[in-house]
């Protein structure tokens, strides 16, 4: 075989980009025009572009996840911390006298960002200093938190008449999607962060062994609480653009199950739930899978009775393919058969038998 | 082992008490007939969920207040076992009247049971139980989906009588849950005699906004001729409203919008123009369960279904009702 197409076919992403690509060549099938985009009212339009803006929020929440998973750990608050950053930025432009200020929403964002902080900060000290384990201390916020936000929408869905907030989640920056825009330049700094920095390796150690890495020097503890309070400024951010999306914040449904989805798109990027070696452009590619897995359903007008199953069948071909043990088996159909053992440095990944919402 | 015995004995005990004051405390009611001064109704809400629900609550405590009747109310927060326990404390209490609305369908008759051999009526509000034994309870006072969902298959036939062809894209409630197939069937009951009318999609929106958005932004690119959304409420309906304008078109114009629910934020699009008809699911049921009540009290007879009084709106009567929209 071609030794180009024998890297190209070993490279960790290669299954995950196949599915991408096969999802779309779906789309394109069932609805031709389903590539075309263009100019209306001054912003780029089709289906792309949704899929991009949409997106958008799972992907910032699944950024922090992969730094939180690469450290051995989980955070299931997400969605709560989604809810409340909503609510409170919504509440307070909602309460202002001119909502249309671009002080008050930048006063709102501000608030709901330090707040999303300190709730990242709240599970990072509860994970790195009282040593709860990560999926009982986020679960705390994950269950209080949607209450908070509750409480602080007093149980209304708030709607907000605001034009500078609607730019987050549903306006346009040089005709491109604002929030796809503030997703990548998130993504961005934390590429250029861990890995252009030791930063990442840093983290990728306290992953596979914390004792060991503090024994090396590494500051293990303040390191996890780090991920944890950029976890909770991803979600922050992300419930700004969801409540912005839709012009309300709505504290029973905003972000509901987007903790799941994140995991996933995770999971197909190749991270493993065990920790340790992590992928930042795998996660970007699993969280494009899932949306456009959403898209694709609305497209090929799947009945909303079997939504589930399909998009449950994707996941696992994704996760089978790229399971070593089925490669290994695959290619020894290929090759002669030898006894070498599997290619070890990716561990399994496993389904995480998330909601697929 | 003893120890184990000891407890089990103290238990019983502790249950067949409780039994007692049960059956004295229902007792002291049945004799006379009693004045309204002297009722006690026993009213389990489901929580406190949404702006739907807050609105049901303050009314019928409002409607109890009026009456003269005292309420004792108490909220299950979405959890049936804190409403099994109120209504087994109603019970003990020896209310009057027992009224609740059903946190789920299921795993009623045992508690029910209790209260009938109690002689306390039991009147259901807003959702049903499936107990297959209706005489557990006198009454189910609640919206009729179905029929919502034919009063808005009714205004689309007369809104489009002269169309040749009405191309309709349905947002769904919640895949399974009553509303959703209640809407769907009501509305396919009514358009479905007619060929010019086609349902060109069908997905769920979940009863949220953003929902309600993401669906319609998807639907409108496959299906861009479409002339009306029928969504089963209103948040997936101002959803809707989103994405119909980030695709260039106005609302209630270019794609008419027809959605049941009527919170204060449908009606106030409604009034603006953006959607183009509503059909109410009222939560204010106060009024209506005082009567029961009344009535039950007295020994009438009482309907064992009763639909809540529940209206449509128009645009025009839209702006006149909105100025007093409680919800």
């Amino acid at each position: 075989m071609n030794p180009t197409v024998t890297r190209a076919l070993k490279h960790r992403l290669f299954w995950p980009i196949v599915t991408l690509l096969g999802l779309l060549v779906l789309n394109v099938a069932v609805r031709p025009a389903f590539f075309s985009i263009r100019l209306q009212d001054g912003h780029l339009f089709g289906s792309l572009v949704d899929i991009l803006r949409n997106g958008a929020p799972t992907l910032l929440v699944a950024l922090g996840m992969t730094l939180v998973i690469a450290t051995r750990g989980i955070d299931l608050s997400v969605g709560a911390v989604v809810a409340i950053s909503g609510a409170l930025a919504c509440s307070i432009i909602a309460g202002s006298a001119d909502p249309n200020s671009p002080t008050t929403v930048l006063v709102a964002v501000g608030i709901s960002i330090v707040l999303a902080l300190i709730l990242g900060a709240w599970n990072g000290f509860l994970v790195s200093v009282i040593g709860v384990q990560p999926i009982i201390a986020t679960l705390i916020l994950m269950t209080a938190g949607r209450g908070l936000a509750m409480l602080i929408t007093e149980g209304q869905i708030v709607t907000v008449n605001s034009a500078p907030y609607k730019v987050i989640g549903g306006g346009y920056w040089l005709a491109l999607p604002a929030s796809i825009i503030i997703a990548l330049g998130m993504f961005a700094i934390a590429a250029v962060l861990t890995r252009k920095t030791a930063l990442g390796l840093l983290i990728e150690s306290v992953g596979i062994n914390p004792q060991a890495s503090r024994i090396a020097g590494v500051r293990s503890r303040s390191i996890i609480w780090m991920v944890y309070i950029f976890s909770g400024l991803c979600a922050g951010i992300a419930g700004l653009m969801i409540s912005s999306n839709v012009t309300a914040a709505d504290a029973n449904n905003a972000g509901l199950w987007i903790e799941m989805d994140a995991i996933l798109a995770v999971v197909i990027g190749g991270t493993s739930l065990a920790g340790g070696r992590y992928s930042l452009g795998g996660t970007l590619i699993g969280a494009a899978i899932i949306q456009t897995l959403t898209t694709t359903v609305y497209t090929v007008g799947i009945a909303p009775e079997i939504t589930l199953v399909f998009k449950a069948l994707v996941v696992i071909i994704v996760c089978l393919l790229q399971s070593p043990a089925l490669q290994t088996r695959l290619g020894s159909l290929r090759r002669r058969p030898d006894r070498r053992r599997p290619d070890r440095r990716r561990p399994v990944t496993t389904s995480t038998g998330g909601v697929l919402s | 082992m003893k120890k184990i015995i000891g407890m089990a004995a103290a238990g019983a005990m502790l249950l067949a008490l409780a039994g007692c004051s049960g059956g004295g405390g229902s007792t002291s009611g049945e004799g006379e007939a009693p004045a309204t001064e002297d009722l006690i109704v026993g009213f389990s809400q489901v929580g406190a969920e949404s702006g739907w629900r807050a609105a049901n609550t303050k009314d019928i405590q409002a409607a109890f207040e009026e009456a003269g009747i005292e309420l004792k109310f108490s909220d299950a927060q979405q959890k049936q076992e804190n409403q099994i326990k109120a209504i087994r404390s109603y019970i003990q209490q020896g209310v009057d009247v027992i009224a609740f609305s059903p946190v789920v369908e299921s795993g009623w008759d045992t508690v029910l049971k209790e209260a009938k051999d109690a002689d306390i009526p039991v009147v259901l509000t807003d959702r049903s139980v499936d107990s297959a034994d209706t005489s557990l309870y006198v009454s189910f006072l609640g919206s009729d989906f179905v029929e919502e969902g034919k009063k808005a298959g009714e205004w689309v036939t007369e809104e489009f009588a002269d169309a040749d062809a009405v191309k309709i894209i349905q947002l769904e409630g919640t895949t399974g849950s009553a509303p959703a197939i209640d809407r769907a069937e009501g509305f396919a009951d009514v358009i479905g005699s007619d060929p010019k009318f086609e349902v060109v999609a069908s997905q769920t929106g979940d009863f949220t906004r953003s929902g309600g958005k993401q669906v319609t932004e998807a639907l409108l690119k496959s299906n861009p001729d479409v002339d009306l959304i029928y969504a089963h409420n209103d948040d997936m309906g101002l959803g809707a409203i989103e994405a119909i304008e980030a695709a260039g078109l106005t609302p209630g114009v270019d794609i008419k919008i027809v959605t049941v629910d009527a919170v204060k934020d449908g009606m106030q699009a409604l009034a603006d123009g953006k959607i183009n008809f509503i059909v109410e699911c009222s939560p204010l049921l106060g009024k209506q369960l005082v009567e029961i009540v009344e009535k039950v009290v007295a020994g009438e007879e009482v309907e064992p279904r009763i639909v809540t009084e529940e209206t449509t709106f128009t645009q025009e009567q839209a702006i006149e009702a909105l100025p007093d929209r409680q919800y």
